[in-house]
């Protein structure tokens, strides 16, 4: 009873699920390199290998995985900072989610669960293209998802392993690697005006309060501060259409 | 962490049925992100051991500047983090 529609003619599946696994593919080159970096930054900032290796499997978030290092590795003690921090980072995955949610309302709820966790911004990106080109199919977001999620958690162990060898020689430079990710994940954000405001803001007010405050409490400062005033902006301009 | 990674990417299909969430805190969402990133880019591209440093002694800042380039044409990310480290092992050799 539980079965979607598409359990009707298995072909379909499958020509989903290999559709799923074709697009992908540009998608998980950008991720091999993304996950060598964690594994390389996890055992750079102190954590084991294991650790590293975990925090890929279990959480699966590249972003805040790199913030929770960074923080680990500033020697933020206070888990509260870093599991707050995660929080909003991963609040953006509450409107893909919710976009997505009524196609997955009717799924069993054991592959509501499955395709959640595999949710994240290229799975959602893909997922989301294809219905608008095609229509949804739970089998193409599992594909997808699954593909990048397994990618991810064998390009850190790569990363983890290589970086025994390449930590002392990559030294200076890695300490790097992690701004230059987020200045690349940042630049294709900044398409409008207020993005940009948002962003020049945030950065103000990280600075200003970086050079004040104690701790890491600068980011969340300043992205509360900066997302609120683009939030009220955005409705500003809306009206005066 | 893997909590609080799951419960964004799980909660709107638990409740979002029910409820409707308003457009102003959508909007506010679609914001969170850029924020982030930008609040934790500045600090550690103008900031040099808790002081200001906008000068041509701060190899990161200077780095920045190609890797901008590189993300904004290349759209990569391996590139452009290579070439941002390359820079920076450059310029701490010359500087």
């Amino acid at each position: 009873m539980a079965k979607p529609v598409v359990a009707q003619a298995g072909n379909l599946q499958v020509l989903d699920v290999s559709q799923g696994l074709r697009e992908s593919i540009p998608v998980l080159l950008g991720v091999i390199p993304f996950g060598i970096t964690c594994g390389i930054i996890g055992i750079t900032t102190g954590l084991t290998h294991v650790e590293t290796i975990l925090m890929s499997l279990l959480v699966f978030a590249g972003a805040s995985q790199f913030v929770a290092m960074t923080m680990l590795g500033a020697g933020i003690a206070d888990w509260s900072i870093i599991v707050f921090t995660t929080f909003l980072i991963n609040l953006r995955h509450f409107i893909m989610g919710a976009s997505l949610a009524p196609y997955m309302m009717k799924l069993p709820l054991p592959f509501q669960a499955l395709l959640s966790f595999g949710m994240v911004d290229e799975s959602y990106a893909l997922t989301a293209n294809r219905i608008y080109k095609v229509g949804y199919s739970p089998y193409y977001q599992l594909s997808v998802s699954m593909s990048l999620y397994l990618t991810w958690v064998i390009s850190t162990v790569f990363g983890v392993m290589m970086g025994g060898y390449l930590a002392n020689c990559l030294e200076w430079g890695l300490d790097f690697a992690m701004t230059a990710t987020f200045l690349v994940l940042l630049i294709p954000r900044l398409v409008d005006r207020i993005s940009l405001l948002v962003c020049t803001l945030s950065g103000i007010i990280a600075v200003l309060a970086a050079l004040y405050l104690p701790g890491k409490w600068y980011i969340i400062v300043a992205c509360l501060v900066a997302s609120v005033i683009g939030s009220i902006m955005e409705r500003m301009r809306g009206h005066e259409k | 962490m893997m909590l609080v990674t799951y419960i964004p990417r799980m909660l709107p299909l638990a409740v979002l049925s029910r409820i409707n969430i308003s457009k102003g805190v959508l909007n506010w969402l679609s914001y969170v992100p850029v924020a982030v990133l930008s609040a934790l880019l500045a600090p550690e591209l103008l900031l040099k051991d808790g002081q200001l440093s906008i000068n041509l002694t701060n190899t990161y800042l200077l780095a920045a500047i190609p890797c901008f380039i590189a993300g904004i044409y290349s759209k990569s990310i391996f590139l452009t983090v290579v070439t941002g480290m390359g820079m920076v092992v450059l310029l701490n050799r010359f500087i």
